[in-house]
């Protein structure tokens, strides 16, 4: 059977009924391949010009122990007609490849949701692992649900059998069937799975053959069984014209480092140790050494960022990547770039803690450290992405900080941003402004006899950023250091007045480029709102979903969203103090909160949320009522 | 020996200015304490800057913390005084990116076998282009007189009232464990020894290693006279000259021999015979034998080798990096943003009819 007879079919012998969006979540063992799954739904969803939003949901070990509630793995994904920003609240369909995954998963489903389940992985010894001491398949505990039973190893065991393939190899094949069986439902074009399959195990070309084979029973499957009325559709959204890319935020991060370096004119250099869930930059920069992007794998995340550092000292765009408990251990490094006044990014892609914590679970618990995690009054620059695509502007954002006030700043991402995906149009490169600054090359100053001299930090009035001296300019030779410095010559000055001096304009400097960024923008009822909804990072897409619903139920609601976290945009307090409440919805215990109050004296409440996954926009929805309720 | 680094040396030496010690001199205040042995060190740099060649704005002294780490300040060079034990990491990455400069480490014990041992074993690994002075006074002396990592067991300081439990490590030891591409010893009482180990390090391409025994003439004074003091240097210090036999004593008496269980062994000349006398090899591939030589001496009291242990050639870090980037550059041609945007599949929203997808 060709590719193109199969979807032919599908749609002549049943009509396909049109629904406005769907939510599906793969669930599996670790070793099922339900990230893969998902992703190749999600692509080819993509390429049909659906919006979309993902959320894969791993556990941190590589393999737990198989048919373990520890070792199951998901992948939720959202596809729709209309533009959205979430990966969904509760999917409308789980696909359940063993019992452990639909114990863990199951209450996640809408109740009457659709549940596809593997039936051979259902037997006692999977059963016991799952915790199950009656099968749910057979004791009525799922008659709330649409439920499809089917023996998915044993088809795809059929399915590959002609080609000569073990039995056990055979089995690996599964997720593919599942992959064709749910292609077929939602009527996605199978030809970019196929090819994907082509390309990706052309070298095993038994195993290859094997997946195009359970794909394609699969989703015969689902055309000739009478197990399913009709397949499901989802038309193409209406998105804004323009090419379109699937990308996940560490991909979207590590393109806007090399953007940065290109727009700033400067090589990259990436000093980073592998953490999760930031690893995934380092392996992205080190496969784009062709724009000059020199990445070192460190011995360490303090050498990470030393090595960074040393780069930035020598005229490079330094970078370092990390998590949280990689960001406590360079803390020490931060403060000597805070006092070299050097340009570098620090990159926090942040997940639960505190220590090891939930490695491959969000979080965004790290703002306080980001702002206060070092010894000293040192402040730097925060920006923080609030999706996945949106990281692409922030590290060039924050590359610009960095550059134009010869700062230290912190990038803040997050397990979710990082590993969700959304569809996004791509910028055109001519509207991408230049960033780039000039490098020192003459003496600024001259000494008590005339003779020309170099002074490391004799300041630009404006900006009070240091001129950028790289070795290798004959005639400004210097020494900086973490000694504190005298006001103009850098030289090491221990006097208090000097100190103190020092600490005002360091601060100044970062405080003033609250003039260099954009005002916070109000949207919702911007005029009349009772409760102002203000959000930092990924909990910006279930935000907007819950402050459309609210209207949609007639509350009056504003939204603004903060990039910049320090320095505040210079509106903050207007916009604040405009409304009669104010709600920060956060995935800590209330950190921006603090700060806001801090800095304003308003009562800002706080809702939060550290479960290791997204705010939903239903969870947030009746946070934002139950404000309004208790006005 | 590296021959073909010490050419590039010498063209770098062709365009840059003539220079003098005076030059190499900051305006800086020296301030470590009179007597110490560090002012002999910075004037043994001072003095050998003019002959190497390279102009000042090419040359970077990075530091960490501690006495030794103030060097920089004293340099009229670029200089960064960074933070404990990170200078290695730090210099790592000034190096990777600019490989035009010649970068310089100051450290001392605790600042580079204590909080940076780590950072100094991964930059000899990896054979990052750097020289790197190491200051062993074997006592902290800017924190006033605690233990360090090369204190001998038993030391008695202020934080080790009862005596020093710590085993000591062997700073040329640890370098030649983690396969340092170049590795010499030297000492704060002979200029002209510490010029020439200056010198061959940095002509040697990839990461160099030098150790000098240097005085604490206010906590540990005189932890090494016993070897280096001039009425002792003759019988106490091994001196390693490659393709000689290794002999000392004031007429050369004492030798090295391997015995018969493979040791390295310090003997009487004449008990052994002159043929049976090692003849020091700092090429040697493997370094094993300079270990052994390392392993010569417990301590400063002991008749210890000084010299070159080993000089070997392997690729550096920083031309090994740029190789890869230039391959991967010229592959690259014409990349841009756009095409970087574009390189995963895509899709067009177009006025019309949503376009076809591009692999």
């Amino acid at each position: 059977m060709s590719d193109t007879a199969a979807a032919d079919t599908a749609v002549d012998q049943h009509l396909p009924e049109s629904l406005d969006r769907v939510i599906i979540r793969f669930a599996g063992d670790s070793g099922d391949g339900m990230q893969l799954t998902g992703d190749r739904f999600t692509s080819a969803s993509a390429l049909l010009g659906n919006d979309l939003a993902t959320m894969p949901d791993f556990p941190a070990e590589i393999r737990a122990p198989a048919g373990t509630l520890a070792g199951v793995s998901a992948f939720q994904v959202q596809i729709s007609d209309h533009e959205i920003t979430t990966p969904g609240d509760a999917p409308n369909v789980l696909v359940a490849m063993n019992p452990a995954a639909l114990r863990a998963e199951l209450e996640r489903l809408e109740l009457g949701g659709t549940l596809l389940v593997n039936t051979d992985a259902f037997d006692d010894r999977n059963l016991t692992k799952a915790g199950y001491r009656t099968n749910p398949l057979e004791d009525g505990s799922l008659k709330r649900y649409t439920v499809y039973e089917v023996p998915m190893t044993t088809l795809t065991k059929q399915a590959v059998a002609e080609l000569g393939v073990k039995p056990r190899d055979a089995e690996r094949s599964k997720n593919f069937f599942a992959l064709g069986l749910v292609t077929w439902m939602y009527t996605r074009p199978v030809a970019p799975t196929l090819d994907w399959i082509e390309n990706r195990f052309g070298a095993k070309p038994l195993v290859r053959d094997a997946n195009l084979a359970a794909f394609k029973a699969g989703h015969a499957f689902g055309e000739t069984a009478e197990l399913f009325d009709h397949p499901y559709e989802i038309k193409p959204a209406e998105l804004r014209p323009g090419m379109y890319t699937n990308i996940n935020g560490n991909t979207a991060l590590a393109w806007g480092l090399i953007a940065a370096g290109q727009l700033a004119h400067l090589p990259i250099f990436l000093g980073s140790y592998p953490i999760t869930p930031a690893s995934d930059i380092l392996h992205e920069l080190s496969r784009h050494k062709g724009f000059g992007v020199r990445t070192l794998q460190a011995e360490d995340e303090i050498a990470g960022i030393g090595a960074a550092l040393g780069a930035a000292f020598g005229g490079h765009l330094g970078i370092t990547t990390t998590s949280g408990p990689g960001l406590a251990l360079k803390s020490e490094t931060m403060g000597l770039a805070v006092s070299l006044e050097l340009p570098l990014l620090i990159i926090d892609v942040q997940r639960g803690g505190p220590s090891t914590g939930l490695p491959t679970k969000t979080e965004a618990a790290d703002l306080l450290q980001a702002m206060y995690g070092r010894h000293g009054e040192s402040p730097l620059p925060i920006v923080a992405a609030f999706s996945p695509s949106h990281c692409f502007a922030a590290a060039i954002e924050a590359a610009r900080i960095a550059l134009k006030y010869r700062t230290p700043v912190m990038l803040l991402s997050d397990g979710y941003l990082a590993n969700g995906t959304e569809p996004w149009r791509l910028p055109d490169e001519s509207d991408l402004a230049d960033i780039s600054v000039p490098f020192a090359t003459d003496t600024n100053h001259v000494d008590g006899d005339g003779n020309p001299e170099f002074w490391p930090y004799l300041r630009d009035p404006e900006t009070l950023a240091r001129p950028w001296a790289i070795p290798g300019t004959p005639g400004l030779m210097h020494r900086i250091g973490g000694i504190e410095k005298e006001d103009g010559t850098g030289n090491i000055s221990y006097d208090p007045a000097n100190h103190e001096r020092m600490v005002h304009l360091r601060a100044d400097k970062v405080a003033g480029i609250a003039g260099d960024i954009p005002l916070l923008e109000v949207e919702g009822d911007v005029d009349d709102a009772g409760l102002l909804v203000l959000g930092w990072g990924s909990t910006w897409g279930a935000i907007g979903g819950a402050v459309d619903r609210c209207r949609a139920r007639g509350a009056k609601v504003a939204r603004a969203h903060l990039v910049h976290l320090n320095p505040f945009p210079r509106n903050l307090g207007d916009v604040i103090r405009r409304y009669p409440r104010v709600l920060v919805p956060e995935m800590n215990l209330g950190q921006l909160v603090k700060m806001v109050r801090a800095d304003f004296l308003v009562d800002a409440r706080s809702v939060t949320k550290v479960r290791g996954v997204p705010f939903t926009a239903g969870e947030l929805e009746a946070a934002m009522l139950k404000e309004l309720g208790d006005a | 020996m590296t021959t073909t680094s010490e050419t590039a040396v010498s063209d770098v030496a062709v365009d840059a200015p003539t220079t003098t010690r005076r030059d190499w001199v900051s305006d800086q205040e020296v301030r470590w304490c009179p007597g110490c042995g560090d002012y002999s060190i910075l004037s043994a740099v001072q003095m050998l800057m003019p002959e190497l060649g390279v102009p000042r704005e090419n040359t970077v002294f990075v530091s960490g913390i501690g006495c030794a780490a103030r060097f920089p300040y004293y340099m009229s060079t670029y200089g960064m005084h960074s933070i404990h034990g990170r200078a290695p990491a730090i210099a790592t990455g000034l190096a990777m990116a600019r490989e035009d400069l010649d970068v310089w480490i100051v450290t001392g014990d605790g600042d580079a076998l204590s909080i940076g041992g780590n950072h100094l074993i991964h930059a000899l690994r990896r054979n990052v282009n750097l020289t790197i002075l190491l200051f062993n006074n074997q006592i902290y002396g800017l924190t006033k007189g605690q233990y360090s990592p090369t204190s001998e067991l038993g030391k008695v300081t202020k934080s080790t009232p009862f005596g020093s439990l710590d085993h000591p490590f062997n700073p040329v030891s640890l370098a030649l464990g983690a396969e340092a591409t170049f590795v010499a010893r030297t000492h704060d009482m002979d200029r002209a020894h510490m010029m020439e180990m200056f010198r061959r390090a940095h002509a040697h391409r990839g990461a160099a290693f030098v150790e000098v025994y240097q005085n604490c003439n206010v906590f540990n004074d005189g932890a090494f006279e016993a070897i280096t003091a001039k009425g002792n240097r003759e019988s106490m210090l091994i001196p390693l000259v490659h393709g000689r036999p290794i002999r000392f004593g004031p007429d050369a008496e004492r030798g090295v021999v391997l015995d018969g269980q493979g040791r390295a062994r310090i003997v009487d000349v004449a008990d052994v015979g002159e043929a049976a006398i090692l003849v020091h090899d700092e090429a040697r591939e493997e370094p094993g034998l300079a270990f052994m030589l390392s392993r010569l001496s417990g301590g400063p009291s002991e008749p210890t080798p000084v010299g070159v242990f080993r000089a070997i050639d392997r690729p550096d870090y920083g031309t090994e990096t740029t190789r890869q980037l230039d391959a991967a550059r010229s592959a690259a041609k014409g990349a841009t943003i756009t095409s970087l945007l574009r390189s995963r599949p895509t899709w067009t929203v177009g006025s019309g009819a949503p376009g076809s997808g591009v692999e």
